[in-house]
């Protein structure tokens, strides 16, 4: 099935849930930063703002928290649509 | 035996923990550094119900034992008792974020485990209250463990049952500072779940501040915001200034001409008016820049805007091999570079701090300031060149661009020969907007007022008398100048070779010797040497700016600025370096780059300016 749906192609103000994270694809620092800001499997996501022009990176409300991030990281989330 | 004990005071970053800090230690604060590492060690006197007093220490924010960037190692090694200058902790206080409870309480159950008598203050209960989530202390405190106290920092509420709960902790309990290992999985589970059961009620996530998001992060309007905020805060630093400087250089002046009246006019007298007063005078003039600069920056701080800001500058600094992380810092180097290069400390990846630490000295510190200003108003006419535009703000907006583009520059380059590596990310956590409070504002200002001031007081002090010593010793034969005979004089001579190509004449080559130590003793310097040589001729009171008028080329003048513009003039800069990046190699590199660029764009300037025939 290739339709799963990527946290960085989630369109703005839309409410999902994170179903998986490819976390070896990002390496353990990077896996460490972003558990650390909240990110984890069936964490709910709504990306909110874009940066101005390369609308990169993409400021989120993850759980209670808001989040940047760029979108190569984003890309690594699988998500599910609430 | 300590007979005080020592609490730390523990958090993720945005958790609040300085308000809470200051609040438990109001105004009497001591800053310092860890020894080896140039993370700020602030601490306060806190006291127990008893009277007895305590010492709390605040801890750079941190999401968890596993540090990832080296502000939270030290963090980290503070709790574990392996930081150099700090005993180990007899006890914690964990500030915990009520609004985000499922998050911070990641870090603070592995903060519990350490087995510290332990605290938690569970902060902002207010703001919790109105996104509508109610929060139990009690079944906190039960699933935790450990005593829970509801706070609100920002309105002074829970200081004494924060006081109450630590002393019956800390009195009763010996101390631990063992680290378990923590599976990063089940630590989100276990705290998700203690969140859940201290969760009493809940309305969906709602987005109280959303609005001012949506405006300051508007694709169109955000960055014209961004802009805007700029403007005003540099415009600031010299509108608001004026008053504030022209009242202390009123109050110099009649310094001076006291101490040249009480004292008999013999060399200790040179010494107090012409080297003391004078040169730190020069310097204490610019005190209100510095301030109104930190002052635009502690508010961005702590409004929350300085992530926003961050956040819009990201791809710009990726177009040169760095991310948002790195605007903080080079923001901060606008006041002076070593507050930038410690802040460089919250960026994770080496690389991208490397190169931010060596490009931190290209932002136009206020150290320039003083240097900029006296060039400028002695040789660029204060004429318009459109309405509401003068040469002189002109000029001295193209030497901060200078400086801007200087770094964007040479961050490329540096990203691609030795700093170079992966691309680096950009990850951050976007706190809550929040009304600054005048109180940890004012308190931030004081404390850079008087680092600023012991500054001056030190090594800008030291290096005036010797200068002053240099330039009055060995005294003149009749007949002589007291610049020939002087040792600086002779020192400046074999100088002179070197910078003669790029348009400096021998009283530059004098002044920057001692502006190594801080580019603003450079006014200081030549202020001295000119009065000190004045003494030959009929002594004229005439200000520094009408002698250099007199002196020098307007090419040399240019060259002048455009040296500034680049060359590493500060040793504490150098010194910091070498802290930050432990070693010489670093400084080392910085100095020779910074010094080949400034010699460079100093001498095209002067051949440039001479061939144009300015």
């Amino acid at each position: 099935m290739n339709t799963a749906l990527r946290l960085d192609m989630l369109p703005m103000r839309t409410n999902a849930t994170i179903s998986a994270i490819d976390w070896l694809a990002l390496g353990t620092a990077d896996e460490r930063r972003l558990r650390n800001l909240g990110f984890d499997d069936g964490v709910a996501v709504e990306p909110l703002h874009a940066a101005p022009v390369s609308r990169d990176p993409i400021a989120m409300r993850v759980g209670r928290m808001t989040v940047a991030i760029r979108r190569a990281h984003a890309r690594a989330m699988t998500v599910e649509p609430a | 035996m300590n007979p005080m004990p020592l609490v730390a005071v523990v958090g993720n970053p945005n958790a609040g923990k300085s308000a809470l800090f200051n609040m438990l230690t109001g105004a009497r604060q001591k800053v310092g550094n860890y020894p080896g590492v140039t993370v700020e060690r602030k601490s306060g006197r806190f006291t127990f119900p008893d009277g007895r007093p305590v010492e709390l220490v605040d801890l750079p924010g941190a999401y968890s034992l596993e540090p990832s960037s080296p502000d939270e190692a030290v963090t980290r090694d503070v709790l574990l008792g392996h930081q150099a200058g700090e005993r180990l902790p007899d006890g914690l206080l964990i500030v915990l974020d009520a609004t985000n409870l499922d998050n911070h309480l990641r870090f603070a159950l592995q903060l519990i485990d350490l087995g510290h008598p332990t605290v938690v203050a569970l902060n902002m209960v207010d703001l919790a209250r109105r996104d509508g989530l109610e929060i139990s202390p009690e079944r906190l405190s039960q699933a935790l463990g450990v005593p829970v106290v509801e706070t609100v920092a920002v309105r002074r509420i829970g200081k004494d049952a924060i006081s109450e709960a630590l002393g019956g902790e800390v009195l009763n309990r010996p101390a631990g500072g063992r680290a378990g290992p923590h599976d990063p999985r089940a630590l989100s589970t276990r705290a998700r779940a203690i969140a859940a059961t201290a969760t009493l009620s809940q309305l969906p996530t709602r987005d109280a501040a959303g609005w001012l998001d949506r405006i300051a992060l508007h694709p169109l309007a955000g960055p014209l915001i961004f802009a805007g905020i700029m403007f005003l805060m540099f415009q600031a630093v010299f509108a608001w200034s004026e008053a504030p400087v022209a009242l202390i250089e009123s109050g110099l002046l009649w310094l001076q001409a006291s101490a040249s009246s009480l004292l008999p006019d013999n060399l200790l007298r040179s010494l107090a008016v012409d080297g003391i007063l004078g040169g730190v005078g020069a310097v204490v003039v610019f005190l209100p820049q510095i301030l109104i600069l930190f002052f635009f920056i502690l508010l961005l701080e702590a409004s929350g805007y300085m992530v926003r800001a961050a956040f819009l500058m990201d791809r710009l600094m990726a177009r040169v091999g760095l991310s948002g992380h790195a605007f903080i810092p080079l923001l901060s180097s606008f006041a002076c570079a070593i507050p930038g290069i410690m802040a460089t400390r919250t960026i994770a990846d080496p690389k991208d701090r490397l190169t931010t630490i060596l490009i931190a000295p290209l932002m136009t510190c206020s150290a320039r300031l003083p240097v900029y200003a006296v060039i400028i108003a002695a040789f660029i006419p204060a004429r318009a060149v459109a309405p509401g535009v003068g040469l002189q703000g002109l000029v001295l907006f193209g030497l901060y661009a200078m400086g801007i583009l200087g770094a964007m520059g040479a961050a490329l380059v540096l990203r691609r020969t030795v700093a170079r590596g992966a691309k680096t990310g950009f990850m951050m956590e976007m706190p809550k907007y929040q009304l600054p409070r005048v109180r940890d504002i004012a308190l931030g200002l004081w404390q850079r007022a008087t680092i600023f001031l012991k500054r001056a007081g030190g090594i800008i002090l030291v290096s005036t008398i010797v200068l002053w010593a240099l330039l009055s010793f060995p005294q003149p034969r009749p007949g002589q100048s007291a610049l020939d005979s002087s040792i600086a004089g002779k020192l400046a001579t074999g100088l002179g070779v070197i910078v003669e190509p790029i348009g400096f004449n021998r009283e530059i080559a004098l002044a920057l010797i001692p502006a190594m130590a801080a580019r603003e003793v450079a006014v200081s310097a030549l202020a001295t040497v000119y009065s000190i040589e004045a003494k030959d001729e009929a002594r004229q009171e005439r200000g520094l700016i009408e002698r250099l008028r007199g002196r020098w080329p307007l090419p040399t003048a240019l060259a002048f600025l455009m040296w500034f513009v680049f060359a590493p003039q500060c040793l504490s800069t150098v010194a910091v370096t070498r802290r930050e990046t432990n070693g010489w190699k670093w400084p080392g590199f910085m100095l020779a780059y910074l010094f080949g660029l400034a010699y460079l764009a100093a001498g095209a300037t002067f051949w440039l300016a001479t061939w144009a025939g300015l």
